[in-house]
């Protein structure tokens, strides 16, 4: 056999396993969407949404479940964007020479890589305890924007670096500020990789579980939060709850709800990236 | 003397630095007011960081160190009381490649303005529009300045970025090898409004084009390595240059 052909045959093989590889994960993952939405499709209507939890499976329903999830997610949003975009600013623009940034620069990136579970005991500490937040939508809100500023941050960072060198130039040329730079040209300029990088860190934190239990997520809430000060449950602590019941008629409630979770991070997740498309068209230097 | 009346800019035993660098040694230069000085040498031997000496452009590189005095119309423009935005208002630069911001064409050329606090509509509109005209673009863009002026040719760009430095009103404009990245048509283009801008503004242009140099410029400066060689009438440095390295540069015999 020739060398040529060796090699033609080795690319084939390549081919092969990779095409294998490929459809182990999507069969996977299609295996698992088709059973709960057999399972849990038929559950789903108004009343599931609307229905409070109950002891009775075929009464139950997600209300509290995401409504919490809303007030979470609307809070770590308020809380994490304005502190991860200014850091991030700051950070590219700003903090480039000294040393204390480049210990920042390390950290947020180990950060990034803390389980998540370490930051509910970070919440439970600081925000539950120090700060008397109690079990409280607060508390939870400032847990998750903790654990998803290190993402916001590396956004940020990515999408300020995207803008070219040559467009501040042309804006201090004209006598522009460090400021006005930035406000005017950079920030609008990276926007659409922002906006991109928040809606993925948030779609990130509605899946999050661990972090709110540790500060005191409750599994059963008989009530819709009405203040951020509220005792609250989100969409994923309620399916882990319905999941350990024996009763069946709650593994089928669980299916449902994973359903119209799955359904709000694919619907972000589509936000994101019709937005980043949406920039990128827009301006292409 | 540089209080000179008709020196606007000139440099005093300027040396620059980048890092271990030695940029540019011990440059002495005046520049005339309304004129066009053309800075000619090979890559590589400061022209640009010589010409982002006079609007402090080079204070944003980290490793940069400058000595000696830059006047401006008698002030020493590396002052600690200078004003940097102050100054770059008086002093605008158009770039070697065309950097139109991402926005409308209205919004590039307003955008000097704007940053100054200016907001009166009728104001800005009439300033956008004179710049358009003195930068020849205001008749292929007059009918959508809400265009993105990343959709405009390249040529128009730079003719963009001229007009976004001319909207300001500065007195001197610095040109970075402005029609280095156009076709001959948009070359010319820009090569005839420097001649008509020389009335009202003194102009520095870089250049790499030896008949670029002798069609716009007064008077023309030749750098090698970092040292200012040759700094002349025009006509003179191109008939008779007086020294061999000028000689040699301009007529191509260069090693
Ligand atoms: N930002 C920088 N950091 C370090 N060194 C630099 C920087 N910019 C320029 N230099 C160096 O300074 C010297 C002069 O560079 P400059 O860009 O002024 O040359 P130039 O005459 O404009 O060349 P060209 O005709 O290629 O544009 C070069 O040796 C260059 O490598
Ligand atoms: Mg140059």
């Amino acid at each position: 056999m020739t060398n040529s052909k060796k090699n033609r045959i080795k690319d084939k093989l390549f081919e092969y396993f990779g095409i294998a590889c490929t459809f182990f994960g999507l069969v996977m993952l299609a295996i698992f969407i088709g059973n709960i939405l057999i399972d849990g499709l038929t559950r789903i209507d108004l009343d599931f949404l609307q229905n409070l939890p109950s002891r009775k499976p075929e009464k139950s329903g997600i209300l509290t479940a995401w409504t919490g999830s809303l007030w979470i997610l609307c809070f770590t949003t308020l809380i994490a964007f304005p502190l991860g975009v200014a850091a991030g600013i700051y950070l590219e623009e700003y903090g480039k020479k000294s040393s204390l940034s480049s210990l920042l620069e390390v950290n947020i990136s180990n950060l990034a890589g803390v389980p998540s579970i370490i930051y509910g005991l970070l919440g439970l500490e600081i925000f539950v305890r120090v700060f008397s937040l109690g079990n409280s939508i607060l508390a939870g809100a400032f847990t998750l924007a903790l654990l998803i500023l290190p993402i916001i941050i590396v956004a940020t960072r990515e999408a300020i670096r995207a803008v070219p060198p040559s467009i501040r130039a042309a804006s201090y040329g004209l006598g522009a500020s460090k400021w006005q730079t930035v406000w005017h040209q950079v920030l609008p300029a990276s926007m659409g990789g922002i906006f991109t990088g928040v809606i993925l860190a948030i779609s990130r934190a509605v899946g999050e579980t661990a972090p709110l239990i540790v500060v005191g997520a409750l599994a059963y809430v008989p009530f819709t939060p009405s203040s951020p000060m509220d005792e609250f449950t989100v969409m994923p602590i309620q399916i882990f709850n319905w999941v350990s019941r024996p009763l069946h008629g709650f593994t089928i409630n669980a299916a449902a709800a994973i359903i119209i979770l799955l359904l709000i991070t694919f619907i972000m997740n589509g936000i994101a990236v019709y937005l980043r498309n949406k920039w990128q068209k827009k301006i292409s230097w | 003397m540089t209080n000179e009346l008709n020196y606007i800019l000139e440099s005093k035993n300027v040396n620059v630095y980048y890092g271990e660098l030695h940029a540019l040694k011990d440059i002495n230069l005046k520049i005339q007011k309304n004129s066009v000085t053309a800075l000619i040498g090979p890559s590589g031997c400061g022209k640009s960081t010589f010409l982002r000496v006079f609007n402090r452009m080079n204070d944003y590189i980290d490793s940069f160190k400058i000595e000696g005095d830059v006047f401006m119309e008698g002030q020493n423009i590396y002052d600690k009381k200078v004003r940097v935005d102050e100054l770059r208002k008086n002093i605008g630069m158009v770039f070697q490649k065309p950097n139109p911001f991402p926005k409308s064409i209205y919004e590039n050329v307003a955008y000097g303005l704007k940053i100054q606090g200016i907001k009166d509509k009728e104001f800005l509109m009439d300033r956008v529009e004179n710049s358009l005209k003195q930068a020849a673009l205001w008749d292929e863009v007059k009918d959508d300045l809400k265009k993105s002026a990343l959709a405009l040719s390249g040529g128009q760009q730079q003719r963009i970025c001229i007009a976004r430095a001319l909207a300001v009103e500065p007195n001197v404009l610095l040109m970075d090898e402005p029609t280095s990245a156009l076709d001959p048509i948009s070359t010319a283009k820009v090569e005839e409004l420097i001649n008509e801008l020389k009335e009202k503004y003194t102009i520095v242009i870089v250049t790499h084009n030896m008949q670029q140099a002798s069609r716009v410029s007064d008077n023309t400066a030749f750098f090698y390595m970092g040292d200012l060689i040759e700094h002349a009438k025009t006509e003179d440095i191109f008939r008779n240059p007086k020294k061999e390295r000028t000689q040699n540069y301009i007529t191509g015999r260069f090693g």
